[in-house]
This record gives C-alpha cells, structure tokens and sequence, in this order.
C-alpha cells in the first residue's frame, strides 16, 4: 500500500513537471506550432546601429513583422550591416523600401521600422535595403545643437 | 617552511585523488544501463529527491516571483515602464533565478538526505555486506539516486518557474493593478523558446548532474562513523552550493557572453 | 573439491598508511570446521575477512578460496564467488527500510529467478532456523541486538553458501544471545555443510566451539592449534591473551616516558 502512495505521488510529480515544461513553451514563449514559421531575410546598411541588439523586433507602422538576426560591421566602408529576419516568402514589400532605427519610449528598447516605397519590384530573400537612417545618438544631438546655437 | 609546503601538496594531493574517486564512482555506477527491473528503484528514488522537495520548492518559488514582482514594479514604475514588469520577472526567473535557486534548495533538501542516507549505509555495514552478497551497492543503491536526481531537478526547476511567474502575475496584476493582458503579452513577445527556456533547461541539467554526484559520492566516500557522516552532509550543501553558483556563472557567461 | 582447505592464504601483505596490518600472514581453513582467529583488537581480523572476500585489494601475498585466486579474479567472477560466502556483519548490517523477511529475501531475489511462492518458503524455512519466523515482519529498529544478529545470519545463509564467515559475532551480546548465537554457529555448519570462518576476541566462547584457532599478533600468526593445546603454549605472550592477564609481554602502559618526568613537569 505504501509502495502505491510512492508511486502515484510520484507519477504526479513528473506529469506536473513536464505540465510545467510545455506551459513555459506554450505560454510563456508563445510558441505557436500552428502559424507558418517561413521567413526570409533583408540586410540593410546603417551609418549607425548605436543601441541596437540581435533580436530587436522589426516593424510595419508599428506591426512586429520579423526580427533582428545578425549585425555585423563593414570595415571597409564603416557602416553596419544589419540582417532582418521578415515572416512570409518574400515578394511583397517594394524594392525602395527603408528603413529607420528607432526608440520605443524615451529609455525603451531600438527597433527597426520599415517603411514601404511604391516600386514595382520588391525585396526577396538577400536583398539590400539601401534607404536608411540609423540611430539617433543623444550625444550627437547636444553637440549639433550646442554648434547650431554658437553659430547663430 | 618545507613541512608547511609539504602539508599544501599532500592536502591538494587528497583533493586531487577525490575527484579521481568521485569519477571513478560516477563511470562505476551509470556505466550499466538501467534495466527494467530498476524502473522501481529509480521511482522509489525519485519519489524521496523529487517528490519529497516539492513543498519547499513551490513556497519558495511563489515568494520569490511575488518579491521580484514587487520590486520589478516599483523600481519600473518610476520610469512608467509597469508594463515590462512581466518580461523582467520571466527572463530573470528563467534565465538565472529559477535553476540556481531550485539547485540550491534541492542541494540542501534532496542532497543532504542522500548524502546522509547513502552515508548511514557505509557506516553500519550495509554497503559491504551488500558486497558480500556479490550484488554492487554502485548499480543497486548509487545508480537509482544519481538518475532519480538527473530527472528530478529539471522539473523541479520548470515548476518553479511556473510557480514564480504566477506568484509575481499575483502581486504586479491582482494587488498592484496592473494590466494582465499586457502581462502576458509582454512576455510572449520577448521571451525566445531556446534562447530563455531552453539554455535554463540545459542549465538546470547541469546542476542536477553535479548536485547529485557530489552528494552520491559525499555519502560513499564518507568516513564511516556518525561524525563522518555529519562532516559529509555539510561537505554536500557547502561543496555543491559552490559549485551551483561557479558553474551558473560559466553557463551564463558562455551562453549569453558577447564573446563570438 | 578433493582439496581439504576451503580458504588458503600464503605470504600475505598488507599495509594501510605507514602502518603494517599484515606481514606475511599465511593460514588455512579446512573444510566442514570451524576455524577462529583470534588476536588483539585493532589486529586487521576484520580486514582478513574483507581480502578473503575480494573486498580488499592486499600489497602481496596469495589467497585462494575453493581453489579460486581471489587476487586474480575479474569483477563478474568475483561477484559470482561471493555468492559462495555468507558474512555476517558485527553491525549486523540488516538493510534498515526492509522488513526481516524482505532483507532474508534480498539475496534470493537478486540471484535466483525463483517464483515468489518459492522465495517465501525460503525464507521461512532459514528464518525458522534461527528462531526468528515470527518476527518476519518486523523492520531492524524494532529488533533487538541479538534478534538482528539472528535475522543477519538467516540471511547470510540464505543462498546455502560453502563458506560461512562471522565478524566479532559475540561483542554487545547479552549471556542467552551469546548462547543462542554459539549454538547456532555449532548447528549451521553442521546442517549446511558448510565451512565456518570467525573472527573473534572473546575467548572463552570461541574455545568452546572452534576446532582450530589462530592466534594473530604484529600481522602474523604467533600460534595455532586446538583450543586446548593453547592453554599450555610455550609463548608467554599467547598465555597472556588465553588466560586474559592485564599485563604481560603486551604491556598494559602505552609507552611514555618514566611517571616521574612527567609528575615533575620535565616531560615532553
């Protein structure tokens, strides 16, 4: 009788484990094992990426629409290279697209935003997005402020 | 001055032999297979690390995640970020709080008995006589509790987890009034399945190896008289704890570490 | 089988730290007797039956049990001859969350594939022979002392082994467990046609059982015979231990400087 007590509270146990296992991948990640998981990725080259990290989302008028994967330095030119991970196949947005560094809130998180051209062609997997703006750095602000109000 | 520097290379000499024992016991005991005639003894083992630690586990858990919630929510609320509140508890408890604090209190509950249980056995002949008996105290008594702990841990440390993030859900939604769409909308967005999840799993496997084999071979390698066996429980929770937090700080800094 | 010793050791050597337990030990246990060792505490008896047993690695020195070199044993092999021995522990050794009729099961369960019906009689039939089939459902913290060492010795007996070995079977008894267990010993090897090994330091009731003692001092045989013939030894020093004298050849003062040095505070 003993050894059933033991061996049921034990089956409980490792049942509310893995419970615990799949709500942390299902709740807690949102994993969504039903929506199609296709992406294809965009570089983009910025001047500046001050702030930015890998995973920072990538968004539509606000959308999230993919994420951040890579961001590597072009030596040669001093510009970063960022890869976007976009969800869907490719094909949709215009080939002039751009895209602009941003803040969320005034201490928040960088983001990407991107905003759509009117081109007839449109970006597919390794293409480059050649419109953009980079990050916005607060010390650089001041400073062309502070030459501005000297000059004037 | 030699006989200071002689005491330093024997002493680190022992050490050096105690970790060759502890390997020796760790390959002589998980080299067979479990069988499925040890299905019971593991059940019976994971019911005395895992089952037994739970209590202590699922109030610890929930007063952690209430505190961090607290303190997440007025240190956030200074900047009007409650809303991050969420994401902020998830990936700490996730990444770092959940699998060390669950190593630590299963150290201290599941290790210790182990240690204490296998180092009774020694001390009042039991192991031996098993010897004699031409069955292998390795496979029949250090085996079961060496997998019992590698299987326990990591769903103790999932319930933990759990636990914690709904005890903070708790205090930053019901008692501060804060948005519980917004809660678990935030974590959903920032929380990564491998990154988080999955690198706090594997750090949690970690531990329940090195917890349960340092207190496996405490517990064998004990001296056998009751004094031992209190210096080989203390040596359990110390060396182990230790070894928690040391191996938690080389995982972190190899898996989130910018060094690539 | 034609050998007429169970347990054969020649020339043996063992040292723990810088201390010398054995050194050159040789001895034989001739089979269906019972045979004791004797000798001062702290005089490696124990530790014999541990290297007899394959437990214990010795320095040097050959031993040779049922005609098997121990030393040279595999891992596989050595488990397969201790099936052969029974030991009984000094601490009886009774697995502490097992009921007395589960811990006389244990060998049989773990080296047999008998049904369970089988098994029970078993170990009802061993645990009958030692007086204890009624208290089959006791765990070992409701035994007595004597009681555990009796379910102990049920279970060292449970696989009908040839070799029998009995650790200090006597200390902590009281007078009717002692006479309960000297009996038993006498009677078992009797009955299983086995052959007795024990380990002792209580002389008078090892003497009234053994057909052969060994007396063991400074890791070596210092004398053998019958017990009778010890009484009459020409060694002060093993009529010292027979007759249990406090003084002696063994001096009863751990050596020390003269009391008085000590009294006048010169001392070391």
């Amino acid at each position: 009788m003993l050894m059933r007590t033991v061996e049921i509270s034990t089956g409980a146990f490792v049942l509310a484990g893995t419970l615990a296992l799949i709500f942390l991948a299902v709740r807690i990640s949102g994993v969504n094992l039903t929506a199609d998981r296709s992406s294809y990725t965009v570089m983009a080259r910025f001047n500046d990426v001050a702030g930015l990290q890998t995973r920072a989302k990538v968004s539509i008028a606000g959308v999230t629409v993919g994420r951040v994967a890579a961001i590597d330095v072009d030596m040669e030119y001093g510009e970063a290279i960022v890869s976007m991970e976009l969800k869907g196949s490719g094909g949709v947005l215009s080939m002039d697209t751009g895209a602009q560094i941003l803040t969320e809130g005034i201490l928040g998180a960088r983001y990407i935003n991107l905003l759509p051209g009117a081109d007839e062609e449109t970006l597919s997997d390794g293409d480059v997005i050649e419109d953009t703006q980079g990050a916005m750095v607060l010390e650089n602000l001041i400073g062309d402020l502070v030459t501005r109000l000297g000059a004037s | 001055m030699i006989g200071f520097l002689r005491g330093v290379g024997n002493r680190s000499l022992d050490r050096v032999a105690g970790v060759g024992r502890a390997t020796l016991v760790l390959t002589a005991a998980l080299w067979k297979v479990p069988r499925l005639s040890d299905v019971p003894l593991i059940v019976k083992q994971i019911y005395n690390v895992g089952v037994l630690s739970l209590v202590i586990v699922v109030l610890s858990a929930f007063c952690i995640g209430a505190v961090l919630a607290l303190q997440f929510h007025t240190q956030l609320g200074k900047f009007g970020a409650q809303d991050a509140v969420g994401v902020g508890l998830a990936l700490v408890l996730l990444r770092e709080l959940g699998p060390v604090v669950t190593a630590l209190l299963f150290a201290g509950r599941a290790g210790s008995a182990i240690t204490a249980e296998i180092g009774l056995m020694k001390t009042t002949e039991q192991l031996s006589s098993m010897e004699m008996m031409g069955v292998d105290p390795l496979h029949r008594i250090v085996a079961p509790r060496l997998w019992a702990g590698f299987v326990s841990l990591p769903l103790l440390t999932a319930i933990f987890n759990v636990v914690a993030i709904y005890g903070g859900m708790i205090v930053a939604v019901e008692w501060m009034g804060g948005d519980q769409g917004r809660f678990w909308s935030g974590i959903q967005a920032e929380v990564d399945i491998w990154d988080d999840i999955g690198k706090g799993v594997v750090k949690s496997i970690a531990f329940a190896v090195v917890v349960t084999w340092i207190a496996v071979f405490q517990g064998y390698d004990t001296e056998p008289t009751p004094e031992g066996i209190g210096l080989a429980t203390t040596r359990t929770v110390v060396v182990s704890s230790v070894m928690v937090l040391a191996i938690d700080f080389l995982l972190t800094l190899s898996m989130y570490g910018d060094f690539k | 089988m034609d050998d007429p010793n169970l347990v054969e050791i020649k020339d043996l050597h063992f040292r723990r730290g810088a201390r010398v337990v054995f050194d050159g030990l040789s001895l034989t246990v001739p089979r269906g007797k019972i045979t004791a060792i004797m000798g001062p505490s702290g005089s490696g008896k124990t530790t014999l039956l541990r290297i007899i047993g394959g437990q214990i690695k010795p320095d040097a020195g050959e031993i040779r049990v049922a005609g098997r070199d121990v030393g040279g044993l595999g891992r596989a092999e050595l488990f397969e001859l201790r099936e052969d021995i029974g030991m009984l522990f000094q601490s009886s050794a009774l697995f502490t969350d097992l009921t007395a009729f589960e811990n006389v099961a244990f060998p049989l369960r773990e080296h047999t594939d008998l049904p369970e019906d089988s098994i029970r009689d078993l170990v009802l039939m061993k645990l009958n022979a030692v007086g204890l089939r009624g208290a089959r459902d006791l765990l070992p913290s409701q035994l007595s002392g004597g009681m555990a060492r009796r379910v102990a010795l049920a279970r060292a007996i449970a696989l009908d082994p040839q070799l029998l070995m009995y650790d200090e079977p006597f200390t902590g008894q009281d007078p009717i467990a002692m006479g309960v267990l000297l009996s038993l010993i006498k009677k078992l090897n009797g009955a299983l046609n086995a052959t007795s090994l024990l380990v002792s330091h209580d002389i008078h009731e090892t003497a009234s059982i053994a057909d052969k003692i060994y007396i063991v001092a400074d890791g070596k045989v210092v004398g053998e015979g019958h017990p009778d013939v010890l009484h009459d030894h020409p060694s002060s020093r093993i009529r010292q231990f027979v007759a249990g004298r406090p003084d002696g050849p063994v001096p009863f003062h751990y050596p020390a400087d003269e009391f008085v040095y000590d009294v006048l505070g010169s001392g070391r």
